[in-house]
């Protein structure tokens, strides 16, 4: 018997790499290095697989036909339905609605559970790291019913500050509005203490998930937020499909989203009875190869296990902020205790859209801009930064080859 | 394929970091402000006419290297010039950097340097954005143009 015993790599990310057909592609005569995953990720041979069966298969629509096609289309729908809700560990299936992206599932909200609910003088609190989809729509419903917008801060680091936030907190607070991980610094928020807090304070808590679900895993019902949103396309899924869980009871109560088939269940023209839930926010068609392409995309990473994901993943950001912040010029904006994903970075003296077009040469893909967070640039008083964002198919020599070129930016622009 | 060094030619470089013109102008000068949403590049030309000619022209703000070299090497190339002039070296300028035309005329002049954005098209607007700008100064519009 040998003694030597081979220990199976946790998690073999060339395997990982060889999923994603893209990963493949060269650019500009490079291999692809793909650091743009906050922005939306890549997507894995077996949910494009899935999206192709579900046309060459069971393409018909759903929910009404008697015909074999529109029953299978169904059955995977509604089966893509559960599995957003194993993954969310949402008590059951009628608590997901799906939606065209963490964006949407948010308007739903202000739309029909905040109009219900928020009355002139109320207030809706968030932070000042919202992404602009979890500032505008609550902006949009204050500025209808005259009611107030409250923003907490974050310090210097990018961390909420939570005993401003706790302040903030008051009877007229209606809404907590809150992202999980922030898009624009990779801050991860206390969101179980945060909707404690909230809910002693009488007030109902959406926390926007969109970058937090791809890295962490989620438990609605442990975190027991109201509602939680997030968007496929960050989840390795297609574009253009998100979901939204909501408590039941809550969801029962609000009023529709929008009008149209599906959604009802009697129709004259003096009444309208309404469908149960989760159909009575789904309006019309949806994008069902979506959802079944989503469902592949959950899939996906149950099988890689979120724990490993993040685990990769977080390795990576902390050698990537240790080389990159080695750099002499280089300051990283956002530098929370707690991380997930994002390395957000500016040079001094260099513009970030420029430190892009020369990573783009390399084949690197980063995001460079504001990222849809323009108050928090003002708050760090700086238009834009260069981000940096790993996926679960990322590996150290990628970042190697970002710390290069970022030496490469300041030989061409220094 | 397009070289990094087409794009961040020396001139360019130089000008971005000593922008010439960086200054406000005292009225009774004209005004416009420029903005490009998607990556938060900012732009103020200021202008000051004579009749039909541009005595003075100047500009502040905050964007790439593209940017400020643009703005500054526009107001250098546009002091002096009628206005009708500075029209027809806006529209030879967007061309040259939109890939319209390989063909520069005379009046292009220096800006030739900016030839090699046609390449980079992501980079277009980082280059106009000054453009757009003064021509909204020159036709006096008060909402800030954007890029987009």
């Amino acid at each position: 018997m040998s003694v030597h015993t081979t220990v199976a790599p946790s998690y073999d990310v060339e395997a990982v790499r060889a999923d994603f057909p893209i990963l493949r592609e060269q650019v500009h005569g490079h291999p692809l290095v793909y650091l743009d995953n906050a922005a939306t990720t890549q997507k894995p041979t077996a949910v494009i697989d899935a999206l192709v069966r579900y046309y060459h298969h069971s393409n018909a629509n759903i929910h009404r036909g008697v015909h074999l096609l529109s029953e299978r289309a169904t059955e995977d729908y509604e089966t893509a339905r559960s599995k957003v809700q194993a993954f969310l560990h949402a008590r059951e299936p009628r608590e997901i609605i799906f939606t065209r992206g963490a964006t949407e599932a948010i308007n739903l909200v202000a739309q029909t559970y905040g109009k219900a609910n928020v009355t002139a003088g109320d207030e809706v609190l968030i932070t000042a790291m919202e992404h602009h989809s979890n500032i505008v729509p609550w902006q949009m419903l204050c500025n209808e019913k005259g009611a107030h917008l409250r923003v907490s801060s974050i310090n210097e680091r990018g961390e909420l500050d939570f005993d401003a936030f706790q302040n903030l907190l008051g009877p007229r607070t209606k809404i907590v509005a809150i992202g999980h991980v922030s898009n624009a610094l990779g801050t991860v928020n206390p969101v179980k203490r945060i909707i404690e807090k909230a809910h002693a304070a009488g007030a109902r808590v959406l926390i926007d998930g969109a970058q937090a679900a791809p890295h962490i895993p989620v438990n609605v019902e442990d975190l027991d937020c109201d509602f939680y949103a997030f968007s496929g396309h960050k989840v390795y899924g297609p574009t253009g499909i998100g979901a939204l869980y909501g408590k039941a009871e809550l969801l029962e109560a609000m009023p529709p989203y929008q009008g149209g088939g599906d959604m009802i269940s009697y129709v004259t023209f003096e009444k309208t009875l309404y469908n149960k839930i989760p159909h009575k926010f789904e309006a019309g068609t949806p994008d069902i190869a979506g959802v079944i392409g989503l469902g592949a995309a959950l899939d996906y990473l149950q099988q890689l296990g979120i724990e490993k994901i993040g685990a990769h993943e977080h390795a990576l950001l902390e050698q990537a902020t240790e080389r990159i912040a080695s750099v002499p010029g280089v300051r990283i904006i956002g530098t929370a205790r707690e991380k997930a994903s994002v390395l957000s970075f500016v040079v001094e003296g260099i513009h970030p859209h420029d430190i892009g077009t020369i990573l783009d040469r390399e084949g690197i893909a980063v995001r460079t801009g504001h990222h849809c967070a323009q108050p928090v640039m003002d708050l760090f008083a700086i238009p834009a930064t260069v981000r940096a964002s790993f996926g679960l198919y990322n590996t150290k020599r990628e970042v190697d080859a970002l710390a290069r070129s970022i030496e490469k930016v300041k030989e061409i622009l220094g | 394929m397009a070289d990094l060094r087409d794009l961040y030619q020396e001139v360019i470089l130089e000008h971005s970091k000593a922008p010439r013109n960086y200054r406000v102008l005292a009225p009774p000068s004209t005004q416009a402000e420029g903005f490009n949403p998607l990556c938060g590049d900012r732009c103020t030309v200021y202008l000051s006419l004579k009749g039909d000619v541009i005595e003075d022209i100047s500009f502040q703000g905050s964007g790439c290297a593209i940017s400020r070299a643009s703005a500054s090497m526009m107001t250098q190339s546009l002091k002096g010039k009628t206005t009708h002039e500075a029209e027809q070296l806006y529209e030879q300028f967007h061309s040259m950097v939109t890939g319209a035309t390989n063909a520069h005329s005379e009046q292009i002049g220096k800006l030739a340097v900016f030839a090699g954005v046609s390449e980079f098209p992501a980079r277009v607007k980082c280059a106009t954005l000054a453009w757009h700008t003064f021509k909204a100064a020159l036709h006096n519009e008060r909402e800030p143009i954007t890029t987009e």
